[in-house]
């Protein structure tokens, strides 16, 4: 493979909607709200559901209780045990996928047609009446429990770990979501009952639908699925205060090429000038061939397989981040590399030529990743988080052409900061040290 | 919850069978070339998929990694365009590119907006033949491809400890020589390596044009004779012809210690028939076999050692069924904290034993069926995969009829036909048992 497809390339621009698409709002009786796209072309659908908060509402000090939690939600409800639970759907031929990341819980769930009622009950089973059973926690847990120790091994989650250390604090923004080894030890039943009704509520929860069902199929749905969940869970987390020094933070690790992971302070996604650094990170890191980091650090010097950036406005805070890996001997000068281009971007901005390069490739882009009921079941309930309007898709390629190549100049001197940036570095680098803490 | 480090060498799981055969359209160009269309008028996206029959398989001995290598210099200049320029057209166009070596093909491929098809087909076309590459992109890529193994192998021992099991499963096929290339090798790799290896393999008659979404299989075809069908055939193409394996009469153990490892585990592989050409029934069994025996909480293996004891955290079959030559039949086990490998490998065997005796739940088969016919429905909505389950097959020795006949041939398997699969590949003389471990503590 040429290049390396980034999981949170995704991220990088503001969340689009493509106007070929007919999104309609559905409210059920009991209140809830999701959005649609009906298209009977094909007689299944996937249904996405969220709920806002994820893994950052874990209690104090049971790091851990909601990805827990969220694993164990397939493990077994209602008068089913997990074996039980999943031999029932495979005779659905239903699929639930049940994740967690620091924002959110999330539920992917696709069915035939002819199986929804069925499904639904599932679901309903799964969200509703999980049974947490001692036997499924403590599989699950010995699951996590090697999860933990792998990532802890892996020079990319270290480095992830070690930054979020560095740039949020206290916030469960510093911590891994799967706890530690101590913490999930510690985890009890109750804890996941908790954490169970910490996160799943109606007062943070976000619909969407795509395929073979209509308006008031859905909202009859709706409310037999997720009517009769409580009406709150545990607060919002307060915001995090970013908070990231210059310098360098060297973690030794002896593999052969070390593992780079840099950012400073980033940018709001409901900001006026998002579209401005959207367009800025398209050119500078964004992900594609022709970025100036790719450019410079690969295509001339040969020094990585990848390297990116990407703007990663999260729900309670904002950072602007970046990665590279490079051989130990040669990481010192690829991260030179990435600190010129950035001072270089801050003092210059980019070219005409640049901007409009970008702008299609934005603009261009946008629809492609309208590509199949699922993931525009999950772009329509990213779109519902940030408070975008339904019709967003009529205005978003026309805000992507509005940025000028002054906007571009001005949020790149507003925002890139290469004597703010920091580095963590994981392996045996080369002419690297740990910045001295003042 | 899925273990992460199982990594995607074993991704491979139940494949989920074509669409209603009306939306696949095939044609051959005079010159050779195949030519396949699945239609998805849905959105207005097309992708474009070029794949040679040339792997890191196809690589002559002592330059391993040049099928992979010529894929990064693909990116280069042609006489007509810079350096850089294909993918940057595509992307100026709001599209996505990118390209994928393996042991039987290599392949390029973009996803565009529907009416920029032209623009793919007369770029694309033109790096078949007329790349040119200097001795500044050679030293600069090949840079980038010792980073790549560094980043994907070097330091991940999972990766390295698979290198080793499938250098030791194959005796003396090409198989066990890792796809991105030995360091040692790599590191030599030169101009004329790639330029000799473009030369024999990349011409339209060794080449399979795969076009999916929105796009009208008379204008596909009208595109391609006007672009592909204008070169001529390469009339040396060789045979494709490699080493076999000799009868495997004697079972390998192989343990890849590294400090890096935080979780040990088994992995038993089985050298196993592939999907051949007419001949896809044992495969068929065997596919069902992986999912039957280590596909997920109410598989087998789990059952035996996940919930009826505690051996395990993990358990898993993989069977990748799609390849020109002899493949491998895969299971691994994670062991719980506190179980050795050694207790960890006797009570794997002895769950496969007892599944040799006890035969098939009847009731699972079912569940198996159901799910292979409702996945004929799921994939209707990404024609992509479809696309690419095509160039996969005909780059691996099977025909478009091969492609077609596989949901019947799945979906006939019996119970009887499973388990005489499972007591044939389960051969301990054609298998490898390796145990990933960490390094032995030392006072």
């Amino acid at each position: 493979m040429i290049r390396f497809i980034l999981a949170f390339v995704v991220m990088m621009s503001a969340l689009p909607a493509w106007a070929g698409v007919d999104i309609k709002e559905v409210k059920s009786e009991s209140g809830l709200t999701a959005w649609l796209v009906e298209d009977h072309s094909i007689p299944f659908v996937a249904l996405e559901i969220r709920f806002r908060g994820g893994a950052s509402l874990d209690a104090p000090g049971k790091r851990g209780a909601i990805t827990l939690m969220t694993a164990l939600l397939e493990e077994g409800a209602a008068d089913m045990d997990a074996r039980a639970f999943a031999r029932a759907l495979e005779a659905l031929a239903t699929s639930f996928e049940f994740d967690v990341n620091d924002d959110e819980v999330s539920v992917s769930a696709r069915f035939l047609t002819e199986n929804r009622d069925a499904s639904m009950a599932l679901l309903r089973a799964a969200l509703m009446q999980p049974r947490f059973d001692p036997e499924a926690i403590e599989r699950v847990r010995g699951q996590v429990l090697s999860i933990i120790r792998s990532d802890a091994q892996d020079p990319n989650d270290i480095a992830s770990r070690t930054f979020d250390q560095i740039a949020y604090g206290d916030h469960p923004y510093a911590s891994s979501l799967n706890g530690t080894e101590d913490s999930v030890a510690g985890l009890t039943r109750d804890d996941l009952i908790a954490a169970h009704a910490a996160t799943l509520a109606r007062d943070r929860i976000y619909i969407g639908a795509v395929g073979d069902i209509t308006e008031q199929d859905l909202a009859t749905l709706m409310d037999a699925l997720l009517g009769d969940l409580p009406q709150s869970g545990a607060p919002m987390p307060p915001r995090a205060e970013v908070n990231i020094p210059s310098g360098v933070t060297v973690v030794e690790f002896d593999t052969p090429q070390s593992v780079a992971l840099f950012g400073h302070a980033g940018m709001a996604q409901d900001d006026p000038d998002f579209f401005a650094a959207t367009v800025l990170n398209q050119i500078l890191g964004g992900g594609s061939f022709e970025s100036r980091l790719m450019k410079e650090v690969r295509e001339k010097r040969g020094l990585t397989y990848g390297v990116y950036s990407y703007l990663l406005p999260k729900d309670l805070a904002e950072t602007y981040m970046g990665s590279v890996s490079s051989a130990n001997d040669r990481i010192a000068e690829a991260i030179d590399v990435i600190r010129e281009e950035w001072a270089k971007a801050a003092r210059d901005g980019v070219t005409e030529e640049e901007l409009r390069d970008a702008k299609t490739y934005l603009t261009g882009a946008y629809p492609l990743r309208f590509d199949g009921n699922g993931p525009i079941a999950r772009i329509m309930v990213g779109m519902q988080m940030l408070a975008l309007p339904i019709d967003y898709a009529a205005t978003r390629n026309a805000r992507v052409e509005a940025v000028t190549l002054e906007d571009v100049r001005r949020v790149a001197g507003e925002l890139l900061d290469p004597e703010g940036l920091h580095f963590v570095v994981v392996g045996k680098p080369v002419g690297l040290e740990s910045t001295p803490a003042n | 919850m899925r273990l992460p480090f199982i990594g995607a060498c074993f991704a491979l799981l139940l494949p989920s069978p074509l669409v209603a055969e009306e939306a696949v359209t095939t044609f051959a160009l005079d010159n050779g070339m195949q030519v396949v269309v699945v239609e998805d008028h849905r959105a207005p996206v097309v992708q474009h998929m070029i794949w040679y029959k040339a792997g890191s398989a196809d690589e002559p001995k002592g330059s391993s990694g040049v099928a992979h290598f010529l894929e990064h210099l693909l990116f280069k200049a042609t006489d007509t365009m810079a350096s850089g320029e294909l993918s940057a057209t595509v992307a100026a166009n709001g599209g996505r590119d990118n390209a994928f070596t393996s042991y039987d093909y290599t392949a390029y491929f973009q996803r565009v907006a529907a009416d920029r098809l032209e623009l793919m087909m007369r770029m694309e076309s033109d790096r078949m033949r007329n790349i040119r590459l200097t001795e500044d992109n050679i030293r600069t890529e090949r840079d980038v491809i010792i980073e790549e193994r560094n980043q994907r192998t070097e330091n991940n021992p999972n990766a390295l400890f698979s290198e080793q099991m499938s250098a030791a499963q194959y005796l003396n096929h090409r198989y066990g020589v890792p796809i991105i290339g030995w360091m040692h090798e790599m590191q030599t790799l030169d101009r004329e390596d790639a330029l000799s290896f473009y030369e024999l393999y990349y011409s339209p008659n060794n080449a399979i044009l795969v076009v999916s979404g929105d796009v009208d299989p008379a204008e596909v075809r009208r595109l391609a004779n006007q672009y592909y069908g204008v070169i001529p055939a390469n009339p040396a193409l060789p045979v494709r012809l490699r080493t076999e394996e000799p009868p495997q009469t004697a079972e390998r153990r192989l343990i890849f210690r590294d400090p890096r490892v935080a979780q040990p585990y088994i992995n038993r592989s089985y050298l196993a028939p592939e999907r051949d050409s007419g001949e896809q029934e044992t495969a068929a069994a065997l596919t069902i076999l992986a999912e039957i025996l280590g596909g997920g909480t109410t598989s087998f293996l789990a059952e035996q050692l996940q919930f009826n004891t505690q051996i395990a955290t993990y358990t898993g079959a993989f069977y990748r069924g799609v390849s020109l030559d002899d493949t491998t039949f895969d299971v691994v086990v994670v062991p719980q904290p506190g179980v050795s490998l050694q207790e960890a490998e006797d009570a794997m065997d002895e769950a496969l034993k007892a599944f040799v005796e006890k035969g098939v739940d009847a009731e699972q088969l079912d569940r198996i069926k159901l799910q292979l016919r409702a996945s004929e429905i799921y994939a209707r909505d990404d024609v992509d995969r479809i696309a690419n389950r095509y160039g996969q097959a005909l780059t691996s020795g099977l025909t478009v009829e091969d492609v077609q006949a596989w949901p019947d041939i799945l979906a006939a398997v019996t119970a009887d036909d499973i388990m005489e699969a499972a007591r044939n590949v389960m051969n301990r003389k054609a298998s490898v048992t390796g145990w990933l471990m960490t390094e032995e503590t030392t006072q």
